[in-house]
C-alpha cells in the first residue's frame, strides 16, 4: 500500500481503463475527472491522449492507467484494456478489436453519432442489435445506456460525459463512489455548473 | 489557486507540458515566449495563467523565430527564459538558434520543443534532435512526468553553469499524456534585467553578444559542450535500470524510455533484460555509457523516428571497441524497430521477443476469430471540419467560384484546420492540391502562376489562416505583390489560433497575458502592400462566391479575399446556436430530387444526416451547431432555419 488515502484496493493492478467517443463529446474532460478521483484516491494515474487535428470529428481516445506503484507507458498495450468507457457506440467496437479480451468490461453510451461515410451511404453503420450481440461475443461485462437522452433532458447533450462517469462509479468496478466525484467536480468546474454535473452523475447511477 | 502554483511536496496529476512549465517556474523563470503548435502550445498557456503570482512576461510571439529572439534578450540581461514550440518550430527558429548558440548566453535559457513522431496532430513527423548536433547545443529528453519537471528545472542551471542554450525536448505521448508528479518549491523572486555590453568583443559575459570573432567564439562554444558532457557524467538523469549481468541492454531515451520498461515487464524478461535510459542526449556522456556497454554484448537501442541515438552511440563505440570488444547493435539501421511513426509498447515487445526468442502470450483463438468477424461492421470515421465550421462554408464558395470560373483553377493550401482540406479531399470539394509548412501556400502560389508562360494557364488561389498570416505569409504575399504575382489569396480569419486552442495572435487585440493591445489589422496590411482587397462573410454563400468570382476574373495584380466567421468552438460561440435548423420532409426529395443528395453527399457537415427509413436529409440537433449555412444550399429550399432564442 502506497498510500494510506487507498481506502479500498484495485480488482486489477494496473487498472487499464480507456475512454473514447467522437471529437466533441467531452472525451478528455471525462479523463480528467476519473483521473482526478483516482489521484485524489492515492493512485498513479498515467494519461494518454491525443488532441488537436484528431479531435475534429474524428475518433478520440483517452488511456487511463492507474497503478499502486509507478508511472505507466501512455498507451495501453493491445489486447490489454480492462474498462472501456464509450460516449458512441461503434467507438466502443472500434476500442474493442484492438484493447479487448475476454475479461474487458464495456459501458457505453447507445446515442449514435454518425461519421461523415455512412451519411454519404459509402459505409454502413452496424445495427443497435449488431453491436449488443457484439459486445454480447467480446466483453466479460456490458452496459449499453443511452447517456444522451440523460443529458438533454438536463438540457445539454454534452453532460453525456458526466451522465456515462456516474453510471461507471455504480458499476463499483474501480475504488471510487459518488464523494469522490463531489470533490473532484468542484475543484475544475464553476459553482453554477456544481447542480447541472452533479444531476447529470446521479442521472447515470441510476441507469445502472 | 492554480495548480501550477502547488505547493512543495504536494503530489498532483500533470500533463507533460503543465510539469514542463512548473519546472521552469522551480527554476526562477523570468520570461517565456512560443508560438502555439501541438503538442507544445500548453506550457505557454498555463505560464500565461500565472503571470501576475509568479512576476513573468509571457508572450505569443508571431513566429517561432521572434519568440527565441524575445527569450534571448531576457537571457542577456541576465534572467532565466524559456521559448517554446513544436518541431518544425526549430526549423523557423534555427536561423537565430545557430548565431545564439554562436554568441552564448547570460541568464539560464531553455528551448523546449514538443515533437509529435507519428505525425498525431502535425504534417511531418520532423527532428529537432539533429539540430542539437548541427548548432552543437546540449540535449536533454525526460522519460517521466516527474522528469519533465525535474529535467527542466535543471536545464536552466546548466545553461547558466555553460554559458549557452539548452534544448529540451518532448514527445506528443509526454507532452499530452498526464502523471503523478511531486512538486519542488518555488522560489522567491527578486530577477533584476541588467544588460551589460561595455566590456571587450571577445567578452562572452561583459562584451555585445555577438558571434564573431567566429573562431574565437566557436572554440568557447566547443568548450561548453565539453563541459557539458562532464556533467552529464554523472548525471542522476542518465540511469541503467535492471540486473547486474543482463543478456540484452536497452539503451533509450524519452518516452521510449516507458515503452521498454513495459515491453520488458510484458515478457517477463526483467531478470535477463536491462534498460540504460540517458536524460541527457547529446553530447552522449561516453564513460558512462562505456560503463554500461561493458555488461553485455548485445545492444538494443529503443528510439522514435530516425536513429539519432543509435549513430551517436556508434561513433562513440568505434571510439571505444579495443575497451570493450565487437558488440551486435539492434535498433532502427538493422530494420529491428521502424524508423517511421512513433513507437509503442507493442512495437518494443514485438521487436525485444524477436530478440530474447520468447514469445508474448495473446489472445485465445477463439477470441480473435470474434474479432475478425467484428471487426469489418466497425465504418471508418474521417476528420471533418466540426458542424458550424466556417471553412466549410469557405472551400463551398472556393469550389463554386473555380467551377464557374472553368478553367480548372487551384488551391494552395496551408496549415491550420483547414489543412484538412488537402488531407481529405472531399473535405475541401476537391479544390486544395498542396500542402507544406506555415506560409507555403502563398510563396508556391505565386511561384505557379508565373508557369503561365511555360503553358500552365490556370488561376491559382492560395489560403492560409489569420494566425498563419502573421506567422508567415507577410514575406511571400510581398513576393507576390513585387514579382506581379496575379493569385487570388484568401485569409480564412476565424479570430484566433483555432487548431491549437484559441491562443491570440496580432490580430487580436489581447495578448497572451491578457492585457489589451493594438490589434494588427489583416486588410490594411494587404492595402498597403498594394492587393486590392475585399472582406467577405463566409456564411453568405452567394456574396462570396460573387466577390470570388470575380477576384479571379481579374489578371495583372495581387487580389486578396478576407473571409471573417469565428470559429465554431471558439469560446464566445461554442454551444450558442443562431439558428434552429429543421428538414421540411414535403419539399426534401430525397434521392429523387436530382441534386445527387447535395447536402448528405457532398457537403459534409456531421449535424446534417440521412434518414434511412424516410429516405430523406435530417438535422442530428444534437450536433447542429446552429450556423444555418445549409440553409443556403439546398435547391428544393427543403432546409428551413428559423431564429434562435436568446
Amino acid at each position: 500500500m502506497r498510500d494510506k488515502r487507498m481506502k479500498m484496493s484495485l480488482a486489477k493492478n494496473p487498472m487499464n481503463i480507456i475512454i473514447t467517443g467522437v471529437g466533441g463529446q467531452g472525451n478528455v474532460m471525462a479523463s480528467r475527472v476519473l483521473a482526478g478521483m483516482l489521484v485524489n484516491a492515492g493512485y498513479f494515474v498515467t494519461i494518454g491522449e491525443t488532441f488537436g487535428m484528431s479531435q475534429r470529428g474524428g475518433s478520440v481516445m483517452s488511456h487511463l492507467r492507474v497503478s499502486s506503484k509507478s508511472a505507466l507507458s501512455p498507451q495501453i498495450p493491445q489486447g490489454r484494456a480492462d474498462i472501456i468507457i464509450a460516449l458512441e457506440p461503434v467507438e466502443a467496437l472500434r476500442v474493442l478489436v484492438k484493447y479487448g479480451n475476454p475479461d474487458v468490461a464495456v459501458l457505453s453510451n447507445s446515442r449514435v453519432v454518425y461519421p461523415i461515410g455512412v451519411i454519404t451511404g459509402d459505409f454502413t453503420y452496424p445495427s443497435l442489435d449488431e453491436i449488443e450481440s457484439a459486445l454480447e461475443k467480446l466483453t466479460a461485462h456490458h452496459w449499453l445506456i443511452d447517456a444522451t437522452a440523460a443529458a438533454v433532458e438536463l438540457g445539454n447533450p454534452v453532460l453525456g460525459n458526466i451522465v456515462m462517469i456516474g453510471a461507471l462509479v455504480n458499476t463499483a468496478m474501480l475504488p471510487i463512489d459518488c464523494r469522490a466525484f463531489e470533490r473532484e467536480i468542484t475543484k475544475d468546474i464553476s459553482a453554477d455548473k456544481h447542480k447541472l454535473n452533479l444531476a447529470a452523475f446521479d442521472a447515470g447511477a441510476k441507469m445502472i | 489557486m492554480s495548480k501550477l502554483l502547488s505547493p512543495a511536496k504536494t503530489e498532483v496529476l500533470f500533463m507533460g507540458n503543465e510539469a514542463i512549465a512548473r519546472g521552469a517556474l522551480e527554476a526562477g523563470l523570468s520570461v517565456a515566449a512560443g508560438y502555439p503548435g501541438t503538442p507544445s502550445s500548453e506550457v505557454i498557456e498555463n505560464l500565461a495563467t500565472v503571470t501576475k503570482e509568479r512576476k513573468l512576461y509571457v508572450e505569443w510571439s508571431t513566429n517561432e523565430k521572434v519568440a527565441l529572439e524575445v527569450a534571448a534578450a531576457a537571457s542577456f540581461a541576465g534572467l532565466r527564459s524559456v521559448c517554446v514550440m513544436k518541431q518544425n518550430g526549430v526549423n523557423v527558429a534555427s536561423d537565430f538558434l545557430l548565431h545564439l548558440a554562436a554568441s552564448g548566453t547570460r541568464g539560464g535559457i531553455v528551448l523546449v520543443t514538443c515533437e509529435d513522431p507519428g505525425a498525431l496532430s502535425s504534417v511531418n513527423e520532423g527532428e529537432s534532435r539533429y539540430f542539437a548536433r548541427m548548432l552543437e547545443i546540449p540535449l536533454l529528453e525526460p522519460a517521466d512526468f516527474q522528469e519533465a519537471k525535474d529535467l527542466t528545472k535543471w536545464a536552466f542551471e546548466l545553461s547558466e553553469k555553460i554559458r549557452n542554450i539548452v534544448i529540451l525536448r518532448s514527445v506528443t505521448r509526454m507532452s499530452h499524456a498526464s502523471g503523478n508528479v511531486i512538486c519542488g518549491k518555488l522560489p522567491d523572486k527578486s530577477g533584476i534585467a541588467r544588460f551589460i555590453y561595455d566590456g571587450l568583443i571577445t567578452d562572452p559575459l561583459r562584451g555585445p553578444v555577438i558571434s564573431t570573432p567566429v573562431v574565437i567564439k566557436h572554440t568557447l562554444q566547443q568548450e561548453k559542450v565539453k563541459k557539458a558532457v562532464e556533467l552529464f557524467e554523472d548525471s542522476p538523469f542518465n540511469k541503467y535500470f535492471g540486473p547486474r549481468h543482463p543478456e540484452l541492454l536497452i539503451i533509450t531515451s524519452s518516452v521510449c524510455f516507458l515503452y521498454s520498461q513495459e515491453a520488458i515487464s510484458m515478457l517477463g524478461l526483467q531478470k535477463r533484460v536491462g534498460i540504460l535510459k540517458f536524460g541527457c542526449t547529446w553530447p552522449l556522456p561516453t564513460k558512462l555509457l562505456k560503463k554500461y556497454l561493458r555488461l553485455t554484448d548485445k545492444i538494443m537501442i529503443v528510439e522514435e523516428v530516425l536513429p539519432f541515438l543509435e549513430e551517436n552511440i556508434k561513433v562513440a563505440v568505434v571510439g571505444m571497441l579495443k575497451e570493450i570488444g565487437i558488440k551486435t547493435f539492434y535498433g532502427k539501421m538493422d530494420g529491428t524497430l521502424p524508423s517511421v511513426g512513433e513507437l509503442n509498447a507493442d512495437l518494443v515487445v514485438h521487436a525485444l521477443g524477436k530478440i530474447m526468442k520468447v514469445k508474448y502470450k495473446s489472445l485465445p483463438g477463439s477470441y480473435t476469430r470474434e474479432i475478425k468477424k467484428i471487426a469489418p461492421l466497425i465504418p471508418e470515421r474521417e476528420l471533418t471540419f466540426c458542424p458550424g465550421c466556417p471553412h466549410r462554408a469557405s472551400f463551398w464558395s472556393i469550389n463554386n467560384a473555380l467551377q464557374l470560373d472553368g478553367r480548372g483553377g487551384f488551391v494552395c493550401g496551408d496549415i491550420g484546420c483547414y489543412a484538412m482540406a488537402a488531407l481529405s479531399p472531399a473535405i475541401g470539394f476537391n479544390t486544395v492540391r498542396t500542402l507544406h509548412s506555415m506560409g507555403s501556400g502563398t510563396g508556391l502560389a505565386s511561384g505557379f502562376v508565373k508557369l503561365n508562360a511555360f503553358g500552365l494557364e490556370k488561376p491559382v488561389l492560395a489560403v492560409c489562416g489569420d494566425s498563419t498570416f502573421y506567422h508567415a505569409v507577410i514575406p511571400a504575399l510581398i513576393n507576390a505583390q513585387h514579382n506581379r504575382a496575379d493569385i487570388t489569396f484568401i485569409v480564412l480569419d476565424n479570430a484566433g489560433t483555432a487548431m491549437t486552442g484559441f491562443q491570440p495572435h496580432p490580430g487580436l487585440a489581447v495578448s497572451a497575458m491578457g492585457e489589451s493591445v493594438p490589434a494588427v489589422d489583416i486588410p490594411k496590411i494587404c492595402s498597403a502592400i498594394g492587393a486590392k482587397v475585399a472582406i467577405s462573410d463566409p456564411f453568405d454563400l452567394e456574396g462570396t462566391s460573387r466577390t470570388l468570382t470575380s477576384l479571379i476574373a481579374e489578371s495583372g495584380s495581387l487580389k486578396v479575399l478576407i473571409l471573417r466567421q469565428i470559429c465554431a468552438l471558439s469560446p464566445e460561440k461554442k454551444g450558442k446556436k443562431k439558428f434552429l435548423m429543421q428538414v421540411n420532409e414535403e419539399l426534401c426529395l430525397g434521392e429523387n430530387c436530382g441534386c445527387n443528395r447535395l447536402c448528405t453527399r457532398i457537403f459534409r457537415c456531421p449535424a446534417l444526416t440521412w434518414d434511412q427509413i424516410k429516405k430523406k436529409a435530417a438535422v442530428d440537433e444534437v450536433i447542429c451547431a446552429g450556423c444555418g449555412v445549409c440553409y443556403s444550399i439546398c435547391p428544393q429550399k427543403a432546409i428551413m432555419r428559423t431564429e434562435a432564442a436568446e
